[in-house]
């Protein structure tokens, strides 16, 4: 039988392209441009090759935003992770308690990003904040605003409690797909609380742990919003993460090539990392079978 | 090792029981002799997991105590009952090898390293699973996960009992066969007491000495195969056991004569008192002939080796097992072994008398 061939249905994919387009290819290719030329606001672009890379790989600025960047996603991860996990064993496994503890759970998760740090901006202030006024009751120096210690340690819980709910979930997800024969026979066999965690709850949470830490990842990674309502990047540099410094030379600076340099090189940072994240995962998934 | 011993149990998962119908495990008491091989046999939810979770320890009796020889371990903890447990599906430790797998309960119990290799290596060579022992658990088929758990329920040679919740059930025929085969031997050889739930009843009389019957939260007769077969306690027991279950008749009994509800007069065995209830026989002792009560046939099936019909007398279903070469007449009428006919009265047979009873 002879094949019908009409090419005109590749019309039908013309929506997707166009919303494709406009949605990512255009800007990205947008900051593309500004990345390889020398612009200054009026349309006329000037060539300038590898020049502003060149620049942003040798700055010193970066490599602080970069360093900062990665102590930062470093300690949420260690701190949620296992918290995570901690609090997700701990949930109870069904009735009226199991429901109250995942709304309670899941509301950090509801709350926009910027009210989220408004929220701890006033919370931590020295002159009103409960927070602030409480750790001076109690004599310690708190001060966010020009302590760069106190304001990584606000930061820090901040980020903790908006975010430590999702690993929770994620893993209470998991740990709730175990049959409770897993739990008697390791009853049977006299295993240990560590050895049923270690070979029993663990491996059950393997998947479900590795997209947490991945979405954790991520996003601490692109942090932005929160950060920024809460310290503004201060005292000084000590807060100023990837983000907060692209927008502050993009937009501040107005300096737009090499803003645009430093954010192809921000996203193939994260491009990177998120495919190896699922490289290893999908080779553990292969190992399995 | 030891006699384990049920006293007054019962068990319910409601927090405040009220009437018997909110027991899962009626009222009762019961000794499992040490060394015994009994499989627990009955229909789907009629407490015999229940049962084997309140003697493993995983459930504490509402009511009642349990008793290792004479030592009372209601409140004991699973691990402090030394007992071993294999359960319907397959659980095994999926990031272990094999071989951590099967020596799991015995390193946790900080045994030395050489005789753990060794009983490792000869149970291992009894499920079958040498040339495994070092791939990793995960990914294995269903049945030769469920042999790593049989394994591991079998590991350790000090046990009080083990227990089998249905564990034959993910695994193909010949090898359940098999299977049941190797339990039996290992009973032999150590002499574990073993409690071995299923709902098959070809299962249960292969692998036990003596069979329990549950019915509905409650023991409802313990005893070997063909106690079960020739004198079922309960009508339960007399459905439940043969293929096709026992055959009942409304019958009024008095000395040695039933009538039936159309005034037919069958001849019995044995003399009992006056009773109101049914009579009940095998279809294996029901012979068809000439004589006695009118058959209509529904349906005739043959498997094999003998022909099953399937009719009814007096309006009640009855079976009859026909043996190869015999005849359908064409009025068939049935009559029934006299020695081999049962008497219940509500669903409990009713034991005829002894000479004395029937003098005074």
């Amino acid at each position: 039988m002879e094949k019908t061939q009409n090419n005109r249905a590749w019309f039908l994919v013309i929506p997707v392209l166009i919303l494709v387009a406009f949605s990512a290819v255009i800007p990205l290719m947008t900051v593309v441009n500004y990345a390889f030329n020398d612009t200054f606001g009026s349309n006329d672009f000037f060539w300038a090759g590898l020049e502003w890379f060149d620049e942003m790989i040798h700055s010193e600025r970066l490599h602080g935003a970069l360093g900062r960047q990665v102590m930062f996603s470093a300690i949420i991860l260690a701190i949620e992770v296992p918290l995570g996990i901690f609090v997700a064993l701990n949930m109870p496994k069904k009735g009226f308690w199991a429901s109250f503890c995942l709304v309670l759970m899941a509301l950090p998760l509801l709350i926009p990003f910027n009210v989220v740090g408004t929220i701890w901006q006033i919370f931590g202030r020295v002159d009103i904040g409960l927070l602030g006024r409480g750790l001076a009751a109690l004599g310690i120096n708190y001060n966010y605003t020009n302590n760069p210690i106190d304001a990584w340690a606000t930061v820090i819980v901040m980020d903790v409690w908006h975010w430590t709910s999702l690993v929770a979930l994620l893993c209470y997800a998991g740990l709730q797909s175990i049959p409770e024969a897993y739990y008697q026979a390791a009853r049977i066999d006299q295993a240990s609380r560590w050895s049923v965690f270690r070979y029993i709850e663990l491996p059950k949470m393997k998947g479900v742990l590795l997209i947490a830490i991945l979405l954790r990842f991520m996003d601490s990674f692109m942090i932005y919003t929160e950060p920024f309502v809460v310290t503004g990047g201060g005292p000084g540099n000590s807060t100023t993460f990837l983000s907060i410094d692209l927008v502050k030379m993009a937009v501040g600076q107005f300096d737009l090539g090499p803003a645009a340099a430093f954010s192809l090189m921000y996203f193939l940072v994260i491009l990177l990392v998120s495919w190896v994240f699922y490289t290893v995962m999908t080779n553990m998934d292969k190992e399995a079978k | 090792m030891a006699q384990i011993t049920l006293k007054n149990l019962a068990h319910s998962y409601l927090p405040n029981p009220t009437s018997e119908k909110d027991y899962a495990l009626k009222e009762m008491d019961h000794v499992w002799q040490d060394g015994g091989a009994y499989a627990l046999l009955g229909s789907s939810g009629c407490g015999k997991t229940t049962l084997l979770n309140i003697i493993s320890g995983l459930l504490r009796p509402s009511h009642g105590r349990v008793l290792f020889g004479d030592l009372d371990v209601t409140d004991a903890a699973t691990a402090e009952r030394n007992i071993a447990q294999v359960f319907q599906f397959p659980v095994v430790y999926d990031t272990m090898s094999v071989r951590d797998n099967l020596a799991f309960p015995l390193r946790n119990r900080g045994m030395d390293p050489a005789y753990i290799k060794a009983r490792v290596d000869h149970i291992a060579q009894m499920i079958g699973m040498e040339a495994m022992l070092s791939r990793k658990a995960q990914g294995l088929t269903a049945d030769a996960k469920q042999k790593i758990s049989l394994g591991r329920g079998m590991v350790r040679e000090d046990v009080n009992a083990i227990l089998f919740d249905e564990p034959l059930t993910v695994i193909d025929p010949h090898m359940k066969w098999e299977l049941r085969t190797q339990l039996k031997q290992l009973h032999r050889e150590f002499g574990h007491t073993m409690i071995y739930v299923t709902h098959d009843q070809t299962e249960a009389l292969t692998f036990a000495d003596k069979v329990v019957i549950m019915y509905d939260g409650r023991v409802v007769q313990m005893g070997t195969p063909e106690e079960l077969f020739e004198t079922p306690a309960h009508s339960f027991v007399g459905y439940f056991i043969g293929s096709p279950g026992m055959n009942f008749l409304e019958a009024q009994v008095e000395g040695d004569r039933a009538t039936l509800s159309d005034g037919t007069v069958i001849a019995l065995g044995a003399d009992y008192a006056a009773v109101a209830g049914q009579i009940g026989i095998r279809p294996e002792y029901v012979s068809l002939g000439d004589e006695g009560l009118a058959l209509t046939i529904r349906r005739i099936e043959d498997v094999g080796r003998h022909r099953l019909i399937r009719g009814e007398v007096l309006g009640k279903p009855l079976n009859v097992v026909l043996p190869e070469g015999v005849a359908v007449p064409a009025s068939p009428r049935v009559s029934f072994a006299p020695q081999r006919i049962n008497v219940y009265a509500n669903d409990w047979r009713v034991a005829p008398r002894s000479p004395a009873e029937r003098a005074a």
